[in-house]
């Protein structure tokens, strides 16, 4: 094994409680899926962090390019109005 | 406390201590980040599996010893762990092999202790079982990968399982004196942990692509505290900071 060849890269995410969605918490690298679950655990889930892991090579994530973010993302900065911030929230209604 | 249960406790403790160190002894030069950090955790619930141990002795010692005493100041011949567990690292191939022996074991021997009716004993087994479920998994996988992946990988394998196998049969064998504490309950059953031992071993080895020796010769000793030439290298670098600095607190 060369000191190069440190297998895939693979993105973790772990879920900390039941019920809450899996966060993005790093990557790690491993040559196949058991050895990427049991990377992870070792690397990330050591301390209580969490209940769940789920790990995805990361090449298969899609991204949007830089190119392409102006495209994407710029046409929602003046349309405030998409916000509900102009409706009275009704007393009693902490949070929304 | 009786010397044969005392015994008991210290085989289980010197198992994991020494093992535990060869494991630290690895900390940082694991052959990439994950691997290295792996290892050292294994490393760390040994340590903690050694110290529930050495705390409990230190115990029932009625205040004369305290646990680093029990770890720290004794002499070669009073360490009792098996041979297996102070086997140098070697190559990665060597070091993983000589785990998936000991994991295989602890696995069993917690399986079956966790049933003892000694309380700590089975207390402690029911612990200890989750993290060496979890040790057994990983290098058992290692050892199919190792098995089944460039022919110098296979042959870093062959050779581990070769020249480790003969310290195999120590951990299984039983002192005449200890044989009415299994009848008891107390003790684990070895003969029957040996043959599941067996069957996992075989499991594994058939699917890494691996052979067993054949007409194998087995040595053993450190549990009668007799150790090979690696145990006073071992205990120089377990002892110095104890020896040199005797009243340090950290």
């Amino acid at each position: 094994m060369s000191s190069e060849d440190q297998g895939q890269l693979w993105e973790v995410f772990i879920q900390s409680k039941p019920g809450q969605p899996h966060k993005h918490a790093g990557s790690i690298h491993a040559y196949d899926k058991e050895m990427a679950l049991e990377n992870a655990r070792d690397v990330y889930t050591r301390r209580n962090e969490g209940i769940n892991l789920w790990l995805l090579p990361s090449i298969e994530i899609i991204s949007v390019s830089d190119s392409e973010s102006p495209s994407y993302f710029e046409p929602a900065n003046d349309k405030i109005y998409r916000h509900p911030t102009f409706y009275n929230l009704p007393e009693g209604v902490k949070q929304m | 406390m009786e010397a044969g249960i005392q015994n008991y406790y210290l085989e289980i403790a010197d198992n994991a201590f020494i093992l535990s160190h060869r494991l630290s002894e690895n900390c940082s030069k694991g052959p990439y980040l994950e691997e290295d950090l792996a290892c050292t955790n294994v490393a760390l619930d040994l340590i903690g599996l050694a110290e529930a141990v050495y705390v409990e002795l230190s115990k029932r010692s009625s205040g004369t010893l305290s646990s680093d005493d029990i770890a720290y100041r004794r002499d070669e011949s009073d360490y009792l762990n098996c041979l297996l567990t102070e086997q140098p690292n070697g190559d990665f191939a060597q070091l993983m092999t000589r785990q998936f022996f000991m994991d295989a074991y602890y696995y069993y021997l917690f399986t079956d202790l966790t049933d003892s009716s000694d309380t700590f004993l089975s207390a402690l087994s029911a612990k200890s079982l989750k993290e060496v479920t979890y040790h057994l998994k990983r290098s058992s996988e290692w050892m199919i990968r190792f098995g089944n992946g460039t022919e110098v990988s296979k042959e870093k394998a062959q050779q581990a399982v070769n020249s480790l196998w003969k310290y195999t049969n120590e951990l299984f064998e039983v002192s005449d004196n200890s044989r009415e504490m299994v009848e008891s309950g107390v003790f684990a059953n070895n003969q029957k942990i040996q043959s599941l031992w067996k069957q996992k071993v075989d499991e594994i080895l058939f699917l890494s692509n691996l052979k067993k020796p054949e007409n194998p010769v087995f040595i053993s000793g450190g549990k009668a505290g007799r150790h090979g030439e690696n145990m006073g290298f071992i205990l120089t670098e377990i002892q110095f900071l104890p020896n040199r600095y005797p009243e340090a607190k950290w």
